[in-house]
């Protein structure tokens, strides 16, 4: 027997019950739509925060103070964990392969032009920050390569802050207060918009070593790496830890490579993205146990007909096949009906609102799919089975 | 053609063994026209159910086409029922949801046979028994008549060696009986072999065999045809 015979007589049973067919295969439609929707939106999301930390650049490596260990030790005790310095960075930037190192302090603070003031984020930065964070200066320049130790008051400017404090003047050469510090404005920041919430427009750029000074730290609260494209972010983050360990007499800083960070990052997201794939799949489940029952039902309305099958010639096997092949037909049916949905439901929602990423991932499409025939197969199998094992004498006598 | 030696079939109803046949001895040749006649409840289905290879005896050998039929497994079982066999039931057993072309297309579309082909044999069938312009209708759009020989078309298109006919008028008005069991006694003149369970004494009495069953016994065979 052909298998396109098997299907085609499949379909044309499922066909003739039409209310019915359609309702069961709605079941396992539902469960594919959740399945898509939500893994579009998992999958969206996944993305979305991914290209969020990585705005900044890959080959990032970020040391922090104080040590994060499993022993459950953090930077709590202060004694023996020495300040992360200017020195620090600028041995750091010396290594082979590092292109630049960016030391950082940051902190609120009033900031203050001739007529106006505002509240904003301060943040104490070394003059390649533009290169390893990528940003880009809109208009004059960044912070000058001063030794950062004895750096001139210079500031750079968020666009943020730039508008509400000058308007459409513009502030190139002009003063700024910080604190008790005169400095005069170098250039303003292209706008970069919100990073998870956290508006860096609205911030100002001064050097790191006066922003120590401002916020009166000892230690500056992150140095990152730039190194050079091609390089095993390990290799780095080993020198740079020998470095500072030879520096410091121990090990009380903390290295993260971006790599790492993503990686971590990527797989709490996909772990994410799983488990409302796998709310879907209950749905799924309903849809299957739908299947089951319906196929059940219909193998004990045609117990005459399976009798005469087998009285034209059809073999045990066949009429499994042929009710196993009826239920997939359902399911597969069901399972393009909600892939439609789903997908187009994911679509809809990116186009309504464009805030919510989504993304459909054709792997989990095709996942979904192969699971509705699946379930339909697991669902088919029981009925089918019964009906392969009707007695041919009493399945014929049942009219 | 078939040859039944001792045949016992019993079945279990509660705690009773109840006997639908005993001893049956009967052999028929091929090309032969027999009737099988008796009371309601004598064993005549029964009978014709272990021929058609959908039952099994208890006891006793089969021999279909001087081959032991009585102990064959499912696969093998099918493979003769399909090539070799013939039903026509009183109930006529078309299947509702399918079109006349589709319920004679069946067989051949269980055995793998290739569509084109399927579909020749299909429409030749069914304009040699005069139903070619109702070829697309479904059962519930035919007359009792004209289901019964769409039944018959689906039952010979494997051009099976013998027919096995229960009751095959016992659902219809003289007219259509009469018409049915015309179609019948041509497929014998064609060389099928006939075994029709019928009460009617009139049709029993056209065959050239008569089997009358009492019992679950054989009470009288008029004996083979060649016999007499
Ligand atoms: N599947 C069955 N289960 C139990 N008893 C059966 C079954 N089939 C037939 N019988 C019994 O066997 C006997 C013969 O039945 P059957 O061959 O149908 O008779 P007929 O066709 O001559 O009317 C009857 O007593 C009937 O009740
Ligand atoms: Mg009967």
């Amino acid at each position: 027997m052909f298998l396109r015979d098997t299907i085609t007589l499949s379909l044309q049973a499922v066909i003739s019950h039409r209310l019915r067919s359609f309702l069961t295969a709605l079941g396992i439609a539902v469960g594919i739509a959740a399945v898509v929707l939500l893994t579009s939106l998992g999958e969206g999301i996944h993305r979305y925060v991914l290209a969020e930390f990585t705005q900044f650049g890959t080959n990032l490596i970020g040391i922090t103070p104080g040590r994060t260990s499993t022993t459950g030790f953090s930077g709590g005790v202060i004694s023996n964990v020495r300040p992360l310095s200017l020195a620090d960075a600028l041995a750091l930037e010396k290594l082979p392969r590092v292109l630049a190192a960016v030391p950082v302090v940051q902190g609120n603070a009033e900031v203050k032009s001739e007529t106006r003031s505002r509240r904003t984020y301060v943040f104490g930065v070394g003059s390649d920050t533009p290169l390893v964070w990528q940003f880009r200066v809109a208009q004059g320049r960044f912070l000058p390569g001063d030794d950062p130790r004895t750096a001139r008051a210079f500031v750079v400017l968020g666009s943020k802050v730039k508008t509400e404090l000058f308007g459409s003047v513009n502030p190139l050469g002009r003063r700024l207060r910080i604190g008790n510090e005169q400095y005069r404005i170098m250039g303003v920041m292209a706008s970069k918009g919100q990073l998870l919430g956290f508006d860096l427009d609205d911030a100002v750029y001064i050097p790191a070593g006066r922003a120590l000074a401002l916020f009166n730290r000892e230690s500056l609260m992150e140095i990152d790496l730039l190194y050079a494209e091609g390089s095993r972010s390990e290799e780095i983050a080993r020198r740079a830890r020998q470095l500072l360990i030879a520096r410091h007499g121990a090990e009380d800083f903390t290295i993260i490579t971006q790599d790492q960070m993503l990686d971590v990052l990527g797989s709490v997201l996909n772990i994410l993205t799983l488990a409302v794939g796998a709310l879907g799949g209950i749905s799924l489940l309903v849809g299957g146990v739908g299947i089951l029952t319906i196929m059940t039902i219909s193998v004990n309305e045609r117990t005459a007909e399976i009798g005469l099958l087998r009285a034209v010639g059809a073999d045990r096997r066949q009429v499994l096949g042929l009710f196993i092949c009826e239920a997939v037909v359902l399911a597969g049916i069901g399972g393009i009906a909600g892939l439609v949905i789903g997908a187009g439901g994911a679509w809809l929602l990116g186009q309504v609102v464009p805030a919510l990423p989504t993304h459909t991932s054709w792997s989990y499409v095709v996942f979904a799919e192969l699971l509705a025939v699946f379930i339909g197969l697991l669902a088919g199998v029981l009925p089918a089975r019964h009906a392969a094992r009707l007695d041919p004498i009493e399945a014929l006598r049942a009219e | 053609m078939i040859r039944l030696e001792n045949i016992e079939r019993t079945f279990q109803v509660g705690d009773e063994q109840v006997y639908a046949l005993r001893q049956i001895n009967l052999t028929v040749r091929v090309g032969e026209y027999l009737s099988i006649m008796g009371p309601s409840g004598s064993g005549k289905s029964t009978l014709l159910n272990i021929l058609g290879l959908l039952d099994r005896p208890d006891k006793g050998v089969y021999h279909l086409d001087g081959r032991d039929a009585t102990h064959l497994d499912d696969r093998p079982q099918a493979e003769l029922r399909r090539h070799k066999i013939g039903f026509i039931f009183q109930f006529f057993h078309l299947i509702p949801r399918l079109t006349a072309t589709e319920n004679v297309e069946l067989p051949l579309t269980l055995a793998g046979v290739a569509p084109a082909e399927r579909k020749q044999r299909v429409m030749a069938a069914l304009a040699e028994l005069g139903l070619a312009d109702r070829a697309r209708h479904r059962p519930d759009q035919l007359s009792g008549g004209q289901r019964q020989r769409v039944a018959i078309a689906r039952a010979t298109i494997m051009r099976p060696a013998l027919i096995l006919a229960d009751e095959p008028t016992g659902n219809l008005d003289r007219a259509s009986g009469q018409e049915v069991i015309q179609t019948i006694e041509a497929l014998n003149a064609q060389g099928m072999t006939i075994v029709m369970v019928t009460h009617d004494p009139e049709l029993g009495g056209r065959t050239r065999r008569q089997v009358r069953m009492n019992d679950g016994r054989i009470a009288h065979d008029s004996g083979a045809d060649d016999e007499k």
